[in-house]
């Protein structure tokens, strides 16, 4: 039951991206076309689940007992920038499909908020490792979910007559808000 | 370009957040109100600036290979910093601004001016570019957080001047957007004329 609550809460009710305001580059940057936001759904699912299994480790097994706690930030950011590059060594050698798929996503994770925020807010939440796992893969889909949905209205928005001054990004970012405004109708559900 | 140029060119022309689009999250995220924006901004330009000058310093000597690993650290240490200070001093902001406040290590304009400009410049450029475009980040929340503010509840920096039936949609994550929008629009028209 619980597990059900963190997937409902990360998925809608507090989404990543349109409530809590993570990972906006990628939604603005990769939402041009339907296809490569779910590839780049895909990698952020993979590299986002990893990092917070790894760094719940570092936290609970390294941090803490040396009482290194300051030191988070830093590690969690090295964390995730090695594992990016390492992820990318071995897809590379083990599934080339899979690489071709998700590999020019993969430089782009590193300063990606959303992960280095997850491992954070995993942490935050005084989450154990299995609750952790469940809530890094319900955000990564809550994140899919709201970059897919946004590059589906932006492909549909290209067609469409925009007064000059709002092409662009401003008409985009006003969309997104109507986007957020849709999924505030989740609030309350958990 | 000469330092003025190279100073002023972060609050409107190549400012962060209207015309280049980076460090979006801090930016829709704690803008709730002026200053929350403005806390945003000036802990980031402190880390801009003082990232910009170690990375100028140390740009001979670090290989190429493992430059952006390095200036990660750099970064990293300085927001460490930041986090420690504002925890001590200024709890309520630092609050306010919450898992912000470590995120500004995966700021791609911190990132971004490291790689772009302090690593081929020398420690004075670089020192004058970390503080206008930091300021001009700064520049940008505060403008944001004030237009938010107003519209969503009535007041800027804390002093009450709307009354009556306010939008409170504003304050809350979409309008965020929203004004975001209007804003890049309106600076868009600036930027031509």
């Amino acid at each position: 039951m619980d597990y059900l609550v963190i997937v409902i809460g990360s998925i809608f009710v507090s989404n990543i991206v349109l409530i809590q305001f993570l990972g906006i580059c990628p939604f603005v940057g990769v939402s041009g076309k339907l296809s490569t936001s779910i590839g780049m759904g895909g990698a952020v699912l993979f590299v986002m689940t990893l990092a917070t299994i790894v760094t719940w480790l570092m936290q609970y097994y390294v941090l803490n007992p040396f009482g290194l706690g300051f030191m988070q930030t830093i590690v969690f950011i090295l964390v995730i920038a090695s594992l990016v590059q390492m992820v990318e060594i071995i897809l590379k050698k083990v599934s080339p499909s899979l690489y071709q798929a998700l590999g020019v996503f993969l430089p782009l994770i590193t300063t990606n908020c959303a992960v280095l925020g997850v491992a954070i807010l995993t942490i935050q939440k005084e989450f154990n490792l299995m609750e952790g796992v469940v809530y890094a893969i319900a955000n990564a889909i809550g994140f899919t979910l709201a970059i897919a949905l946004f590059a589906g209205i932006r492909e549909h928005l290209d067609l469409m007559e925009v007064p000059k001054g709002m092409r662009g990004v401003p008409i985009a970012l006003v969309v997104a808000g109507i986007l957020a405004l849709a999924f505030f109708g989740f609030t309350g559900l958990v | 370009m000469n330092q003025v140029q190279n100073f002023t060119k972060g609050f409107i022309k190549e400012n962060p957040v209207f015309i280049l689009l980076l460090g979006l999250c801090p930016t829709l995220g704690v803008t709730t109100s002026a200053i929350n924006g403005l806390g945003m901004g000036l802990a980031t330009t402190f880390v801009l600036v003082m990232s910009n000058i170690v990375v100028s310093l140390v740009r001979d000597f670090i290989p190429d290979k493992v430059r952006i690993p390095s200036f990660i650290v750099v970064i990293a240490s300085f927001v460490t910093i930041v986090e420690l200070t504002m925890q001590a001093y200024t709890p309520g902001l630092f609050d306010a601004l919450g898992l912000f406040i470590p995120l500004i290590v995966v700021n791609c304009l911190v990132l971004g001016r490291a790689e772009a400009f302090a690593s081929k410049n020398n420690l004075w450029s670089s020192f004058v570019d970390g503080a206008g475009m930091g300021l001009g980040f700064a520049f940008a929340l505060a403008l944001l957080g004030a237009v938010r503010e107003l519209l969503g509840s009535g007041a800027i920096f804390g002093i009450s001047l709307l009354k009556g039936d306010l939008m409170l949609v504003f304050v809350l994550a979409p309008g965020a957007f929203i004004a975001l929008g209007y804003l890049v629009a309106i600076l868009n028209k600036f930027k031509k004329a």
